[in-house]
């Protein structure tokens, strides 16, 4: 067929990957060829221009029993012949154009990922960044995003138990929506998303199948777009009813021996979930699209292969089980239809009743181009890492007191009550430690166990140091977990950037992986799963470099937990870690930005340090000498003491303030590696002990006590007045 | 005496409730299909929470036609004890054995959190263990959970003391400020006029626990039990 750029431009493939098709196929590809090598191809499938970066990611340790890439989430044991499977993924694309569905279906096509395995999904987090709330059309994307993660996620009773918001202007057109899903399934009946065994059949399960979401994976997710019109019919629409029984039913088929595999349709449908698995079965599939169930007629077999449509399963049935397996998938009420096999030619062959409209080897497919470019550091990065302290004024002490409530209200910082409060967190009866704090914890009934988790990721630091930004955010997530009293297991991360064909793109990308895979070996910590979602711009203005780290810790015994908050009167709070304080530690930081105008300045962190504190901060949980853990994180100190105090209204007085250096930085700086901790007056010299026998610092900063949070000399608010400020902060923007 | 618990295409605090009943109070139970029609075997029977039919069209609309409610009908008009929570309480609702309806919440918006109820009523039959005025703490999540009646159904429910449970703050005041949804007159649980089927917004079965934050729900359940 004549090929035209257009047609290309629509499936985002360049004329130099068309020529590498038609070399390698030795002929033109048909039309429902192109249209599944766009799909399979395209960088939110195919990973061209991130996966020889990705591979810098350890990936490995003992527990990990399925690495990025083999399935469709990784996997860990968590011993007691329990495993949890675990993927974040982005969605950032269908929300900026429809956000209550972009964020709804973004849910469901998360939580499939992990049924698809046969875990049941018992926890879902968020990670959401928009652009300033001033904007109305930011206030109205917020809206839309949580009221579709809170109207999907509820509907299917999945605790959502945590995760972060954060405003910049960069996200005014392109907002983030990141939801990360977490399932639990006993090791035995783990399901495989593998096509294998010649003649098992293909069942399609649930919904029937429309033209809605034509391109998500090539259109939508693999290149920018201007005109958010043009595209709005490629965003799909969810039905958490039918996504909840489709969870019953696969579950329930997953504990049978009727089936050889299962795989759900997420991003180029039909397409993907087929080839993929073959992929993995070492084997060839055939379909006949007349046999797929459609919502509307005159679809061709372009638009059903590429369709995707939510809510459909694909499972691979072994061959004389089909009867069984329909008629479980019947009692839940749900269609199911017979519409190929799986054959042992490695082909891919697609079929319009005897008509062949497809012929592709499987490897071909699956085997995009990898690109791997060299890229220098850009010139403007430089000058926003040069940044010199000396040139801002330091906080005039009589303001100390308005500073902290400014940044308190920040949206950035101020309580996220008002989100997650329209979040179901407590169904399953496993929810420990609610949202709110560092992370969210969830017993594992039948055992004394526990696991916390966590989603994290600065991107001021990545914009400004994409490589020690991304050391950060796995060093923050860890810390979060060692706060709950967990010990770190796995991550899963989304990395959400700008065009990466663009050379400053490119280098953040690559930078920042580097950082997050130098923090994962240092703190011994495998990355299992994740996603890309690259080409986050709007008129080529690119987004911060926005890794999100998402991390599950496995705690022993759950009677061991810590929450953030002070929790008695008279309890003395000690600053574990870093604790000098280094004038340029306010760098990059959101008093920079919130009270000075200014984004520059490298973050700090060193990670020897890093590692110590956080296996002293476990230990002081496990032997029980700590009654409360918060890491120093956006606001630095001064915010971190008033969080602990608002957790349960416990006010603070500090001992004497010594400021040596910057008083902005004694208060704000973002200094990583510290944690504020509370211990009562008879267990101290235990902490100080255990302190120095990891060879970190233990400054006491004052007393648990009263109803005022005061920092001698600077400080002196009424929990009140402070309060306000943070559960008031964002709620009053909305 | 043994428990069965209902289960409708959508609901998902079967699991819930059978954990409480099962593993925390130690009782037997079922989960009972929504296309059976028998609950002779049964004492006691459970509506759960969730989101049954995805409520599309209107919570417990498309539910309270499922098979199995002439028979629950048939079970309540014996006087045995029916329970139905959050989604539970609006196919109750629903099908007419409770009056009033529950409309979506004053803020438009869902709400998932910890609510204190004061108990005032404890000569029901799932009151009964509780003290007089008793504080439960007990979390709520809904979308639709604003109690709605009118003005002779209301008087109705307060002169026979059919409402059961009112949100109120911590120490037992009854104000707007402790009311999560907008619920006339507080109300978070009220009684049929027998007396025998209790509906109510909260979720007893997730305060089953010191570590979940509250073992107050159980109460509810001690109550049912002592009440067979």
């Amino acid at each position: 067929m004549p090929i035209s750029k257009e047609i290309l431009d629509e499936i985002a493939l360049s004329e130099k990957e068309y020529q590498l098709i038609v070399e390698r196929l030795g002929r033109e590809p048909t039309e429902v060829e192109l249209g599944m090598f766009g799909a399979l191809w395209s960088e939110h499938c195919g990973y061209k221009h991130s996966k020889a970066l990705l591979k810098n990611f350890p990936s490995r340790s003992k527990r990990v029993l399925v690495k990025p890439g083999e399935e469709n989430a990784g996997v860990v044991d968590i011993g007691d012949g329990l495993v949890v499977v675990m993927k974040i993924e982005s969605h950032n694309h269908p929300s900026a154009i429809e956000p209550y569905q972009g964020a709804a279906t973004g849910v469901g096509g998360i939580v499939r990922d992990i049924f698809t395995m046969g875990a049941r999904p018992i926890a879902l987090l968020n990670s959401l960044r928009f652009g300033p709330l001033s904007d109305p059309r930011n206030r109205y994307l917020f809206g839309g995003v949580v009221g579709g993660i809170a109207g999907y996620g509820n509907c299917l009773g999945i605790p959502d138990i945590g995760g972060e918001v954060f405003f910049a202007d960069c996200y005014s057109a392109n907002p983030l929506v990141n939801a990360l899903c977490l399932g639990i399934a006993e090791a035995k009946h783990l399901v495989k998303a593998r096509a294998y065994g010649e003649g098992n059949l293909l069942m399609l399960v649930g919904a029937d199948t429309g033209r809605d979401g034509l391109h998500g994976a090539s259109g939508l997710a693999s290149r920018t777009f201007e005109e958010e019109r043009e595209l709005r019919s490629t965003v799909q629409v969810g039905n958490p009813f039918l996504e909840k029984l489709l969870i019953e039913a696969c579950l329930e088929l997953a504990e049978t021996d009727w089936i050889a595999g299962m795989q759900d349709l997420g991003a180029a449908g039909l397409t993907s979930s087929a080839v993929e698995s073959a992929a993995r079965g070492g084997g060839g599939i055939e379909i006949d699209v007349l046999k797929v169930p459609r919502r509307e007629k005159g679809m061709t077999p372009y638009e059903v292969m590429l369709s995707e449509s939510q809510e459909r399963m694909l499972v691979v049935v072994k061959k004389g089980y089909e009867d069984k397996v329909k008629a479980l998938f019947d009692r839940w009420e749900l269609r199911s239809d017979i519409i190929g096999q799986v054959t042992d030619d490695g082909l891919a062959r697609i079929k319009e009743g005897e008509e062949v409209v497809a012929e592709v080897p499987v490897n071909l497919l699956t085997s995009p181009p990898i690109y791997k470019r060299r890229v220098k550091k850009p010139d403007w990065l430089e000058r926003l890492q040069a940044f010199n302290v000396s040139s801002i004024p330091d906080l005039p002490p009589k303001r100390a007191g308005s500073t902290l409530l400014h940044l308190l209200a920040s949206p950035n910082i101020a309580s996220k009550r008002c989100v997650y409060r329209q979040y179901d967190h407590q169904v399953g009866n496993n929810t420990v430690v609610l949202p709110g704090n560092d992370a969210g914890v969830l017993r594992i009934k039948g055992t004394k166990k526990a696991i916390a988790l966590t989603t994290d990721g600065n991107a001021r630091y990545c914009y400004v140091n994409p490589y020690l930004g991304g050391v950060i955010a796995v060093a923050e997530a860890a810390r979060n977990l060692a706060c709950s009293g967990a010990q770190p297991l796995a991550i899963t991360n989304c990395l959400n950037f700008g065009n990466p064909e663009k050379d400053d793109v490119y280098y953040q990308l690559k930078e920042c992986i580097s950082g997050m895979a130098r923090a994962c070996r240092e703190l011994k910590i495998p990355v299992i799963s994740g996603n890309v979602s690259l080409y986050n711009e709007t008129k080529s203005e690119a987004i911060y470099p926005t890794p999100v780290v998402g991390m599950v810790g496995l705690i022993e015994d759950t009677n061991k937990h810590s929450t953030s908050g002070f929790k008695n009167e008279g309890d003395r709070v000690f600053l574990l870690g870093d604790s000098q304080t280094v004038d340029s530690s306010i760098g990059s930081s959101e008093y920079l930005s919130l009270i000075h105008g200014i984004i520059k300045g490298n973050p700090y962190v060193d990670l020897g340090m890093e590692k110590r504190l956080q296996r002293c901060c476990l230990e002081a949980i496990r032997r029980g000498l700590i009654n409360s853990a918060h890491d120093c994180s956006e606001g630095g100190l001064a915010v971190a003491l008033a969080e602990s105090c608002l957790a349960n209204g416990l006010g603070f007085v500090s001992n004497d303030w010594r400021v040596e250096g910057r008083l902005d930085a004694s208060l704000f700086g973002e200094a990583q590696s510290r944690i504020v901790v509370s211990v009562t007056p008879r267990a101290v010299w235990k902490l100080e002990k255990l302190a120095a026998r990891w060879q970190i610092g233990a400054k006491e900063l004052g007393t648990v006590g009263g109803k005022r949070l005061i920092l001698k000399g600077y400080i002196d608010l009424s929990l009140k007045q402070v309060g306000k400020a943070w559960w008031g902060g964002l709620e009053k923007l909305l | 005496m043994k428990f069965g618990i209902i289960i409708f295409p959508g609901t998902w605090s079967d699991r819930d409730c059978y954990y409480a009943i099962k593993d925390i109070l130690r009782q037997k139970v079922d989960y009972i299909w929504h296309k059976e029609t028998d609950l002779s075997d049964y004492d006691c029977i459970i509506l759960p929470g969730g989101f049954s039919y995805g409520d599309y069209l209107r919570p417990g609309a498309i539910a309270r036609f499922s098979p199995i409610m002439p028979s629950l009908e048939h079970f309540a008009s014996q006087g045995k004890l029916v329970i139905g929570i959050c989604n539970g309480f609006q196919i109750l609702c629903e099908s007419g054995l409770l009056p009033g309806a529950l409309l979506r919440n004053e803020h438009l918006e869902y709400r998932c959190q910890w609510t204190h109820l004061k108990t005032e009523n404890t000569s029901t039959a799932f009151t009964s263990q509780c003290q007089n005025g008793q504080v439960l703490k007990i979390p709520i999540s809904h979308y639709e959970g604003r109690y709605y009646a009118n003005d002779a159904t209301l008087a109705e429910l307060e002169a026979d003391k059919r409402v059961v449970f009112r949100y109120s703050t911590s120490t037992g005041d009854i104000i707007d400020s402790a009311n999560p949804n907008g619920s006339l007159h507080n109300i978070a649980g009220i009684i049929n006029k027998s007396g025998n089927v209790l509906g109510m917004m909260p979720h007893p079965e997730r305060a089953c626990e010191p570590l979940l934050g509250s073992s107050d729900g159980n109460l509810i359940w001690e109550s049912i039990i002592a009440n067979i």
